[in-house]
């Protein structure tokens, strides 16, 4: 049985007065990619800030490699290993690619840089245009930049939110080749709406509806369970969903 | 098309602008009155940066309005004229090492204290008021009160007269046009500051965090950096920034007062509303503009120097209601 790398139980977390997440639990496992899914305004994107210590959990445990996190904050978590990818990506647009690597970079020694090279073997646009605004890239490479940087560092948890929105269906592919390249040197918790997606690239999910996981399973079962699509997901029966 | 020009062009455009308006007022002036005036005003201009900056920079990476800058800029100013009391054989001596090493002396014994008052600052005041723009006027505008009071306890309620270094005392006579001194000094100062903060920002990597910063904060803390402590630093830059600025300040009008903050933080607030806030070049260009002008209409225009900032303010702000530079350049 896999060990559990991250363990989520029963956390509750507010944005001003508004309880968005109302007891939350879920976990991920080495060596799997753990999707939540669920309709927008559920409370993923929530739940990975909470995990991150960008919003506090007012309740509840959150444990990475045994050690619990929900009163660190935001930069220790990220020490410990975990990297975050954003809804919105958090591209800084004013400065270069190269630069926007070199914040990511907490340390720069000989494994960072193969780690880089890494990265920009995995998206060559970021090479191409290492030396140019990021705020001038595609989406499709901002992503790829996000993602970048997420990994540059040693990252043993990966935290993605939505790494498919707005991208054209061929860029989503490319992103579903880099995350499952990142899944054989990480653990990966991803957030998606886009059941292509979260079906190519995930092995265990978590349904959320409203601030809660309502249903959780591998991700082989959920594929055959259209009913389950259905009624959390808005997919219409016997419809392909390619996003 | 006239759009696509402008874009294509718009450096080009936008330098050909700002010359025309720096040489418009050569035509009611004599050019040698005009480049006395263009030092006096570039002078003033990199005095104002001096004070600008700092709140422009927290501004831009601490989303901090801060009010208690000119009580810290007047600190500067106090911390400086004890120096050069204490030091005054060196201030009065008629050697320039001597005025150079006290003048350096004031401008960091200044630097470093109101650099420790504004970590306290920062870290028992305006700490608890991150996100709250009200809250932070409000209690750093209660500091100014704290700050100024602190000022008459130790030094007493009077202007006192600051003594310029001998050196520095005094114009330069080249071909008719008279340059006083301690404004060159100003001028090759202001510049220095600006390109120390470039460099710093531009190729150190603590720069490109801060810049990082100014954009999302969140992310640069999702990215490792504790920018609690970034914040702690930069404020602590900002506060010396604002002392520098009331050592330099205080040598050029020969004064310190309790309540001298005040006034230049109101000219601090229109330089950097008009470079747009966050942008430290923006500060600069704002600074040289509010000086520029200040001194050109003040010879042309007398009674109308003091509402001429303001309105060219109004005038940028209803143009570009975010200034004329992005944040974190």
């Amino acid at each position: 049985m896999n060990e559990t790398i991250l363990k989520v139980e029963d956390v509750h977390t507010y944005i001003e007065r508004h309880h968005i997440l109302q007891g939350v639990s879920f976990d991920a496992k080495a060596d799997a990619v753990t999707v939540l899914i669920g309709r927008n305004g559920a409370g993923k994107s929530t739940a990975l800030k909470t995990v991150m210590g960008l919003l506090p959990a007012s309740k509840g445990k959150i444990t990475y490699k045994g050690k619990e996190i929900q009163k660190n904050k935001p930069y220790q978590i990220a020490r410990m290993g975990i990297g975050f990818v954003p809804e919105h990506m958090g591209i800084f647009a004013e400065l270069t690619v190269e630069e926007n690597m070199r914040v990511a970079m907490l340390v720069e020694n000989d494994a960072t840089a193969r780690r880089l090279e890494r990265v920009l073997g995995m998206f060559a646009a970021l090479r191409k245009f290492w030396k140019s605004k990021a705020g001038n890239l595609s989406g499709g490479q901002k992503q790829m930049l996000a993602i970048g940087r997420a990994i540059v560092n040693d990252t043993s948890l990966l935290l993605i939110d939505e790494p498919s929105k707005g991208l054209a269906p061929i860029i989503v592919d490319a992103v579903i080749e880099a995350i499952n390249q990142i899944k054989e040197r990480s653990v990966v918790v991803l957030v998606e709406q886009n059941f292509h997606m979260a079906s190519s690239v995930g092995d265990d999910f978590f349904i959320f509806d409203d601030g809660m996981v309502v249903h959780s399973g591998r991700v082989e079962e959920l594929t055959q369970n259209e009913e389950l699509q259905s009624r959390y997901l808005g997919i219409s029966k016997g419809v392909t969903s390619n996003g | 098309m006239a759009e696509t020009l402008f874009k294509r062009w718009n450096r080009e455009l936008t330098m050909a602008g700002a010359g025309i308006l720096l040489l418009l007022p050569l035509l009611g002036i004599q050019p040698k009155t005009y480049l006395t005036l263009t030092i006096a005003g570039l002078a003033m201009g990199m005095l104002l940066f001096l004070v600008a900056s700092g709140v422009s920079i927290i501004f831009g990476l601490m989303d901090v309005l801060n009010f208690a800058h000119g009580a810290l800029f007047a600190w500067g100013a106090y911390v400086g004229f004890t120096v050069f009391q204490l030091l005054m054989k060196w201030v009065e001596a008629d050697s320039i090492l001597q005025n150079l090493a006290v003048f350096l002396m004031a401008m960091v014994a200044a630097m470093v204290t109101v650099a420790i008052l504004g970590i306290i600052l920062e870290r028992v005041v305006v700490r608890r008021v991150y996100g709250n723009h009200l809250f932070q006027i409000l209690i750093t505008f209660g500091a100014t009160i704290v700050l100024v009071e602190l000022i008459r306890v130790f030094w007493g309620p009077n202007d006192e007269v600051m003594t310029v270094p001998r050196t520095f005392s005094g114009n330069w006579d080249i071909m008719d046009v008279i340059v006083s001194k301690y404004r060159i000094i100003c001028i090759f100062m202001g510049s220095m500051v600006y390109g120390i903060i470039q460099l710093i920002l531009k190729k150190t990597k603590l720069g490109t965090i801060i810049r990082a910063g100014v954009e999302d904060r969140d992310m640069v803390q999702a990215m490792g950096h504790n920018i609690y402590l970034l914040f702690t630093g930069v404020f602590a830059v900002g506060a010396g920034l604002a002392a520098l600025g009331g050592v330099a300040m205080s040598v050029f009008s020969l004064q310190v007062y309790p309540d001298m903050g005040g006034t230049y933080l109101l000219f601090a607030f229109i330089v950097v509303i008009i470079g747009g806030l966050g942008s430290v070049t923006g500060s600069l260009v704002g600074a040289l503009i509010v000086g520029l002008s200040y001194n050109y209409v003040a010879y042309l225009v007398p009674w109308a120097a003091a509402g001429v900032n303001v309105l060219i303010m109004i005038i940028i702000l209803l143009i570009r209601p975010t200034g004329l530079f992005q944040a974190g350049k």
